[in-house]
């Protein structure tokens, strides 16, 4: 297949059958984020490993390029992440691709126990990789730092999305924000809903045309940044993922707000 | 897994059964393995296009194109409830006609719980399952979902026809004269959309049951009980109906039409009320248009010969094609093939309690029907996904019927699996026992999410089941038969005017601090001998349990040889014991030491309700009668 760069369509998730014959051209670099010792067992042929934990060690993008240069990925590759928690982890690592400027990433559209349990092909080896050079440029305008959202909350039409389950949202979240849970997006067997679904379901929130949108959960940017590729998938234009989510926004002491006078916990049979 | 990534999902301080938390019961993993085509229900309840209609709908009314009266009632027809002090949810109803559940239904809904509201269900007191804190936007999403499996919640709330319930033991009671679930579900099937029953003057309720003891018929608005009798050498089938009778503010109890209304005249029966009470009800007065008042107030031999009437007038002017389509195939009884070979614990100690307290032995020999009891009624996604499951694997009837106490029956269970199928509930969590007992006490949703609610009356009843539980008083033959019922408010969706001991929530003060406070009512039943329970005095939350406790023990002393609580406590209300304690009056003087308010400083926990840390305080919003 052969596409210039400029004519890419910006594709969101990879599917089992189009990954399975760029594995077998050899056109793509799969990357596995799941624990190493579950890698080692056996994971998608040809993948590399690449732990969230060891990414999120420390995600400065000189040491996160360098991690990049050696999976062998330079600006042309072609890369598809997976892992076996509903695609919010594969989304983290994607997204910091795509923040440092690669913009061929996309998600396996289902996990990897799936992939198995359907069964199809993994193996154990561990690949040969050359090193590559890739470039560092920056793409601020998808990140959301929180002293950027204190800003923007104030500016009219900007929508605020916490991906957290329902029960934290009522008991606290970022004033104004909207609660869209992770596991709103997903369906049964795929990790994200097909694009009309979505479509329906962001519409009847309110969430359409080319509103800025920021995104965030509980700590580390897994869940909204599962969210953030929901948004992108039907089309959005403006999403950014607030990273350090919630978990820096209480450390900091900015405001919060809850559901008052009601116990809902009490609701619930865990 | 990468658990570290993830905020627990409950503070810590808020857990108080962790031993169940499945965190990662979502990832797509855990796909169910294939079992044979599971049974699907002959009816097909829903209409697709509802969901459309309803997320228009709430468009316009959020860009202010309809006004806010207009769209609560269409909400509540469409059976989404407000919730508690917000307009940014709502509660979604889904209506379980005659209780019955199948199992591609609960996996369902145990996804929509997921997506869409906290992760739980709440199986309600009339049989239907409700999702709570779901975002108003959301609701026709949850449409779309229950449409896929033939559910609907069209006409569960608002001035409609609600569920049409039907006893869980309809089919399997050794009392019954005949099943009368075809007859519930008919009658569901005939009024649903039906353009006689879109605006009455209030809810409208229909119960039947198998027999006496098993149902509430003479609690609602149209209850009724199967009979048959003999006549020129055949067996005909009729009902005993009851009409007028209910609980809330003012409760009644029903009175019975006439000797034996034949079945051919069953729908006739219920359209001639339905039509009264559509022409004359009270559409005015909001605290007093359910129909009981109507009879009340007309006197029940004017209110009956209105209904005789009228149903001559229905008969006669119906063309031949107006009846109930009663399907009375019956279901297929296929016990199911056994796929694993784990054996259950039979030995343990538990399952003989569990067995005594939560099963049923049916008419059909070697069968039973399981009883699950919930906490409050509340249930677990994965715990839905589980009994869809276990109902494939042990259920020969293939389907779960719900019961009137926040339960749900898994019916025609052989004897033979019943190890098995205990072992299995323990793992999941679902293997509480006292299901049939005192054990299980019943609570409406309270401050958890109603808007009238005064007290946590929804975490009371879970309180209550753990200390009996811990007590063991699930295994006391005495307490059997009796119940306990917890409503957060005077309405009486929580049903305590039937309870044996029942509690209605309100707020008490010393001075200027308040703190939650039930009254408690002795004596109500709703069997043959129907009676509303008696006032016997307020009872602050946190000494509720004290309290009942005390009564029991009350009652071991005082007990004759052959009395059970329920026996006991009659005699008492009725002032006619004659042991030390000979009325209500003297059950007051002994339990007022232990109601007696602490001061704040030596008690501040007294002063704050279940669920809560800070000082108890009332506050309520608009009320859409959350029943
Ligand atoms: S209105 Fe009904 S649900 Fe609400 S608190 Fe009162 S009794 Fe409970």
């Amino acid at each position: 297949m052969c596409r210039l760069s400029q004519e890419k369509v910006v594709k969101i998730t990879t599917d089992v059958d189009t990954l399975r014959s760029e594995i077998k051209d050899k056109s793509v670099r799969v990357i596995d984020v799941r624990r190493e010792e579950d890698y080692k067992k056996n994971h998608i042929p040809t993948a590399v490993n690449l732990p969230l934990a060891n990414l999120l060690s420390d995600d400065s993008p000189e040491r996160v390029i360098k991690l990049i240069n050696s999976m062998g990925i330079d600006d042309e590759t072609s890369v598809v992440v997976y892992d076996d928690t509903f695609g919010a982890l594969a989304s983290r690592v994607a997204w910091t691709l795509e923040y440092l400027g690669h913009s061929d990433v996309s998600l396996l559209d289902t996990t990897y126990s799936r992939w198995k349990s359907i069964g199809l092909e993994n193996d154990n080896l561990v690949p040969e990789v050359q090193t590559k050079e890739h470039s560092l440029k920056l793409r601020p305008e998808i990140l959301a730092t929180s002293d950027y959202l204190e800003s923007a909350k104030e500016k009219e039409g900007v929508i605020l999305v916490d991906n957290r389950e329902r029960l934290n949202f009522l008991e606290q979240h970022i004033p104004g924000a909207m609660s869209l849970p992770y596991r709103t997006l997903a369906t049964q067997d795929k990790i994200l809903r097909p694009k009309e679904d979505m479509k329906r379901l962001l519409d009847n929130r309110g969430i359409s045309g080319d509103t800025e949108i920021i995104t965030y959960c509980g700590s580390v940017g897994t869940l909204s940044g599962l969210a953030y590729y929901a948004l992108k998938s039907v089309g959005l234009p403006n999403v950014k993922l607030y990273v350090r989510s919630f978990k820096e926004w209480k450390g900091l002491s900015k405001p919060t707000e809850k559901q008052e006078e009601a116990n809902y916990w009490d609701l619930s049979a865990e | 897994m990468y658990f570290e990534f993830y905020e627990p999902k409950f503070p810590i301080s808020k857990i108080y059964n962790r031993n169940q938390r499945h965190w990662f019961v979502l990832t797509l993993s855990n796909l169910k393995q294939h079992r044979p085509k599971s049974r699907k229900g002959k009816i097909n309840w829903a209409r697709s296009q509802e969901a459309d209609h309803f997320a228009n709908t709430v468009k316009l009314y959020r860009q202010g194109k309809y006004d806010a009266d207009s769209f609560r009632r269409f909400r509540l027809q469409h059976g989404a409830y407000g919730t508690r002090l917000t307009s940014d949810y709502a509660m979604v109803r889904i209506k379980l006609p005659a209780g019955e559940i199948y199992p591609h239904q609960l996996e369902k809904l145990s996804q929509l719980s997921e997506q869409f509201s906290i992760g739980s269900a709440h199986f309600s007191t009339r049989e239907n399952i409700q999702l709570h804190w779901v975002v108003l936007e959301d609701v026709s999403e949850i449409f779309r979902g229950l449409a896929e499996v033939g559910l609907t919640t069209r006409e569960a709330c608002g001035n409609s026809i609600r569920n049409v319930m039907c006893s869980p033991l309809s089919g399997v009671c050794p009392d019954e004269e005949f099943d009368s679930t075809p007859y519930a579900l008919a009658t569901a099937r005939f009024f649903l959309r039906n353009p006689m029953a879109q605006n009455l003057p209030r809810k409208f309720k229909f119960n039947f049951t198998c027999c006496e003891k098993h149902g509430m018929v003479r609690m609602v608005d149209v209850g009724l009980i199967p009979q048959t009798r003999q006549q020129e050498g055949s067996t005909q089938k009729g009902f005993k109906v009851f009409l007028g009778g209910g609980l809330g503010n003012k409760s009644f109890v029903g009175y019975q039409l006439e000797e034996f209304t034949p079945e051919e005249d069953l729908l006739f029966t219920s359209m001639a009320v339905v039509r009264i009470f559509d022409r004359i009800g009270d559409r005015k007065n909001m605290a007093r248009n359910r129909m009981r008042y109507l009879v009340n107030e007309m006197g029940w031999e004017k209110f009956q010969n209105l209904v005789l009437k009228e149903r001559a007038i229905v008969r006669a002017t119906q063309s031949v094609v107006t009846r109930l389509n009663v399907d009375d195939t019956p279901n297929e009884i296929k016990r199911p093939i056994r796929i694993s070979d784990e054996s259950g614990s039979s030995n343990s100690d538990g399952y003989e309690r569990w067995l005594k307290g939560n099963t049923f032995k049916q008419k059909q020999s070697g069968y039973y029907s399981v009883f699950i009891t919930l906490e409050a009624g509340d249930i677990t996604s994965n715990q839905l996904n589980i009994l869809s499951e276990l109902i494939q694997d042990f259920s020969s009837e293939g389907l779960a019927r719900c019961g009137f106490n926040q339960d749900v029956a898994l019916r025609f269970v052989h004897e033979d699996d019943l190890p098995r199928l205990y072992s299995q509930l323990l793992n999941a969590g679902l293997a509480k026992s006292g299901a049939l007992t005192m054990a299980a006490p019943i609570g409406c949703s309270g401050t958890t999410s109603c808007n009238l609610a005064l007290t946590n009356s929804h975490r009371l009843a879970k309180e209550i089941q753990r200390k009996f539980l811990e007590l063991k008083l699930d295994e006391d033959d005495d307490l059997r038969d009796s119940s306990i019922k917890i409503s957060g408010c005077p309405n009486s969706c929580g049903q305590h005017g039937i309870a044996t001991i029942g509690f209605f929530g309100g707020g008490g003060r010393v001075g200027k601090d308040m703190y939650p406070n039930y009254m408690m009512q002795l004596g109500g039943r709703s069997d043959g001998e129907t009676m509303l329970g008696i006032s016997c005095l307020r009872v602050p939350a946190k000494r509720v349990i004290p309290v009942i406790l005390k009564i029991i023990d009350l009652f071991k002393q005082n007990k004759k040889p052959e009395d059970d609580l329920k026996s006991w406590i009659r005699r008492v209300v009725n002032g006619i014991d004659d042991s030390e304690i000979k009325s209500m009056d003297d059950i007051k003087k002994i339990l007022t030491p232990l109601i007696t308010p602490p001061s704040k400083t030596d008690d501040p926990d007294f002063y704050s309700d279940y669920g809560n840390d800070t000082s108890y305080h009332t506050k309520t919003g608009k009320g859409e009668c959350a029943a």
